[in-house]
């Protein structure tokens, strides 16, 4: 991994692999969507807000995954000091932001219709809220960070805290009753028939990319801010 | 080297400590985080009448009654070892029907019979299309 702390050689690496991710995941979210709004049938109790589920899943997969995201980048700070950590869970932030309130819209959505409420207090939307303040505090303290493109010692920490919240959220719905349905898709296999489920994989793996992608070009922003404010100092001082 | 490794056993010992922290707060809220209670957990708390609680399980198959008022009906909800009555006055959501799973907001009357003043439908972690809908929803587990 430290061989990527130069980021010239990180820079050389992420320029290509941000295309490839933007319209690799522009492509799988476009087939998973199609195939999502008009191949698959509807459920046999939801009917057609079954569909929800294609932008829903992937949405809660990238709040919970962006999170784990910027844990491991914190515990790479803290520990090994790697130059590009701070950097990255920087770069993780917003967008895990966004993905977790559109997890929570797209859930509001579907509860409606289903469950006859937009909003109830039980486990899984409760500890999914509280992720998303998480993130609302990470950002804040993010930029009152005094290093340029990187984030605070405070912040790692906040980062590495924080992700107790992410086995709670998986596991909410198997410790308390609540009104979220249990996970469909365990080690065991998935009781979403085949023929409604196939497209998730497509809208997952290329909301994922798509992730990936903002981060790389998140990430390079801010490298290239440090590159700009370390050369107006040395024109500044010449 | 060394004071790298001296951060690595300090990391660690603190994410030990946040997840016993966790893990213990987690136990303990055990009761007080659950959205609601099952009629066997209902009948083992011993809920005092009129108290507002929420009641979840599944709908009993073929127990929905329709009061002849035409807006209360009457059902019973069953977790596999115990079930209580349950009379509501009002609107049910499109998913409430029989051996499927259903939320109550409400309390009980003197007579152990739960009034509802609010229904949600509970829906399971199955997805199936229509055709194949038969036999495999019919299982009643409560989640």
């Amino acid at each position: 991994m430290h061989g990527y702390a130069n980021p010239a050689r990180f820079l050389k690496v992420a320029r290509p692999l941000t295309a490839w991710f933007g319209w690799g995941g522009a492509l799988l979210i476009a087939v998973g969507m199609i195939a999502g709004l008009f191949l698959t049938p509807p459920d046999y109790l939801q009917g057609e807000s079954v569909r929800i589920m294609y932008v829903h899943v992937p949405a809660a997969w990238l709040g919970m995954g962006g999170w784990t995201g910027i844990a491991i980048a914190s515990l790479m700070q803290l520990v090994w000091r790697h130059p590009l950590s701070g950097v990255a869970a920087r770069a993780i932030a917003v967008p895990g932001a966004l993905f977790t309130a559109l997890c929570l819209i797209t859930g509001s959505i579907w509860g409606r219709p289903t469950w006859g409420t937009w909003w109830e207090w039980d486990g899984r939307m409760t500890s999914m809220l509280v992720l998303l303040f998480l993130y609302f505090g990470y950002v804040a303290l993010a930029n009152a960070s005094e290093e340029k493109g990187s984030v605070s010692r405070v912040t790692a920490i906040f980062g590495l805290v924080g992700a107790i919240n992410i086995p709670i959220i998986n596991r909410s719905v198997v410790w308390w009753n609540s009104l979220h349905q249990g996970p469909s898709i365990t080690l065991k296999g998935s009781t979403i028939d085949s023929s409604i489920l196939w497209p998730l994989g497509l809208t997952t793996l290329g909301f994922s990319l798509l992730f990936g992608a903002i981060v790389l070009m998140r990430m390079r922003a801010s490298l290239a801010e440090i590159r700009v404010e370390a050369r107006l100092k040395r024109m500044a001082e010449a | 080297m060394k004071a790298k490794h001296q951060r690595l056993t300090l990391g660690i010992i603190a994410l030990i400590a946040i997840i016993g922290a966790g893990l213990l707060a987690m136990s303990a809220l055990k009761d007080q985080a659950a959205y609601f209670y099952s009629p066997s957990d209902a009948k083992k708390a011993g809920v005092p009448t009129g108290q507002a609680i929420r009641l979840g399980g599944m709908v009993t198959g073929g127990s929905i009654v329709h009061e002849p008022d035409g807006v209360t009906i009457r059902f019973v909800v069953h977790d596999n070892s115990e079930s209580v009555p349950v009379r509501f006055k009002g609107i049910v959501p499109d998913l409430f029907k029989e051996n499927s799973g259903v939320v109550a907001e409400g309390s009980f009357a003197a007579d152990g019979t739960f009034v509802a003043d609010n229904i949600l439908a509970k829906h399971d972690e199955r997805y199936m299309p229509p055709q194949l809908e038969g036999e495999m929803h019919k299982t009643g587990k409560v989640e």
